[in-house]
């Protein structure tokens, strides 16, 4: 039987992701989990996250979970969920520092105030938007190309690697929604938010053997 | 390609129960939050927002059950608002499976509620809902707040008072015309188009929504974000495919 974790490090609603992760596991067993020592023995880690990134860090270093993540993020299938894929990057405007560094690039925050066609853009930028299939990945398995997915945040990610870009959505510009590289990949929006399509992703994930 | 305005019904929950009467033909139990919910995620409901009406507080708790397996079916965003005062009741909501709480009458009496909301679970989900009315002042008409459902008036000036929202770190603001709300002469729009091109932030329309028509308008002319019914919707006058059909012939986004 093969073991997901939740990572549990005290921010925001994980509660919806372990209920939409259990209902694509069958028999597999799915964990909420704190525990570095449960983390390191998953079979796949799920990383999800909500609220501000400085929060987010300092919670994941209050329960030394820092470096087991980014072991985790070298090793075994491993999805970000929104904070969770930005916190795999270089830098965030948001809290003007470091992040985990596992993906080249920035995390940038949509400008207030800007109008298209007569209508303000309001950030966050809430609901559903379609996400553009940069490359073929086994995660997006049956799922169609500019399918629409849930997406709640104020920041994006850039790449500095293009080639780690398997999603890209647009608001106001476009903006990487989907990256990968080997055993990971994060995306911007809510798959257990996104019904029919958010569970095929997490299916996707829960049966992927973390090879591209 | 683009984000998609949202189409969300809203459903009263009574003691567990939902009120108001849903009537689809289709349903074994016209009460059942779980099985009113999956039947609106069929037809395309983008998000749902539950209205905790129950007056006693022993009954306080049963809300968190319907959340529980409700968010257990149903893998759209919940957002659930009613009788929501202190950060311990964001908390327990999002805990049962609720993605935003709303908050209205204890966001007047403690503004600072969701300040310490939003700094602790972040803004995307905490939602402040405002009950607005108009009155005449001076030369101009106005909207003003109010709370209790209605029934208390606050002197708030429903413009500044969302913008203050917005500063204290409401990801959204769900606003109800009083004097739409159960007519179905449509929105509001003049008020949902101020409050829509003060703020940064998401306005979700409610009130007033009676022909198929009226949530074009609330998009075109309302320029909201989001637009809520709740009869319409339960009594099968307007199905929520119908809805998002038409607006996609008018050339609006929506998730189809």
């Amino acid at each position: 039987m093969a073991l997901t974790v939740i990572v549990d490090y005290g921010m925001g609603n994980i509660k919806s992701v372990a209920k939409a992760v259990a209902a694509v596991s069958g028999k597999n067993e799915v964990a909420i989990t704190s525990d570095p020592k449960k983390v390191e023995v998953a079979d796949r880690v799920v990383f999800p996250g909500q609220g501000a990134m400085s929060d987010c860090l300092r919670e994941l270093d209050a329960r030394g979970l820092r470096e087991i993540i980014k072991e985790a993020a070298r090793n075994k299938p491993f999805l970000g969920i929104c904070i969770g894929l930005q916190m795999l990057f270089e830098f965030s405007e948001e809290n003007g520092g470091a992040c985990l560094n596992l993906f080249k690039g920035k995390v940038v925050r949509f400008a207030n105030g800007k109008m298209e066609r007569g209508r303000k853009l309001k950030v966050p930028h809430m609901g559903w938007n379609n996400v553009r299939q940069e490359s073929s990945h086994p995660i997006w398995k049956g799922i169609p190309d500019n399918g629409r997915f849930y997406f709640v945040h104020s920041y994006f990610v850039s790449a500095e690697q293009k080639n780690t870009v398997f999603g890209s959505t647009y608001y106001s510009h476009w903006f990487d929604s989907a990256v990968g590289s080997e055993n990971v990949f994060a995306v911007q929006f809510h798959p257990e938010k996104s019904q029919a399509l958010g569970l095929r992703l997490l299916s996707n994930f829960v049966n992927w053997d973390g090879c591209t | 390609m683009g984000l998609a305005k949202r189409i969300i019904p809203c459903l009263d929950v009574n003691m567990g129960r939902v009120v108001k009467g849903v009537n689809f033909i289709n349903l074994q139990d016209a009460g059942d939050p779980v099985e009113i919910a999956k039947e609106y995620d069929a037809q395309g409901a983008d998000e749902i927002c539950f209205l905790d009406i129950t007056a006693s507080s022993d009954g306080r708790g049963l809300i968190l059950e319907v959340i529980e397996k409700v968010a257990e079916q149903v893998f759209i965003p919940l957002t659930v608002g009613g009788g929501v005062r202190e950060v311990e009741d964001v908390r327990r909501l999002l805990n049962a499976g609720a993605d935003k709480v709303s908050i209205n009458t204890a966001a007047v009496i403690n503004p600072d509620l969701v300040a310490a909301a939003s700094s602790r679970f972040g803004s995307q989900c905490i939602v402040v809902a405002i009950d607005a009315r108009r009155q005449r002042k001076s030369a101009r008409e106005e909207w003003e707040v109010y709370t209790h459902g209605g029934r208390k008036s606050t002197g708030l000036d429903a413009l500044a008072w969302g913008l203050k929202m917005q500063l204290f770190g409401a990801g959204e603001i769900l606003l109800t015309s009083m004097d739409r709300d159960g007519t179905k002469n449509g929105f509001d729009l003049e008020l949902t188009a101020a409050m829509s091109r003060k703020l940064d932030i998401p306005v979700i329309a409610s009130g007033g929504v009676g022909k198929l028509i009226d949530f074009l308008d609330g998009i075109n002319v309302g320029l909201a974000d989001a637009l809520l019914a709740a009869s319409v919707f339960h009594f099968g006058e307007i199905k929520i495919s119908e809805v998002k059909k038409m607006m996609s012939q008018n050339g609006i986004q929506v998730r189809l």
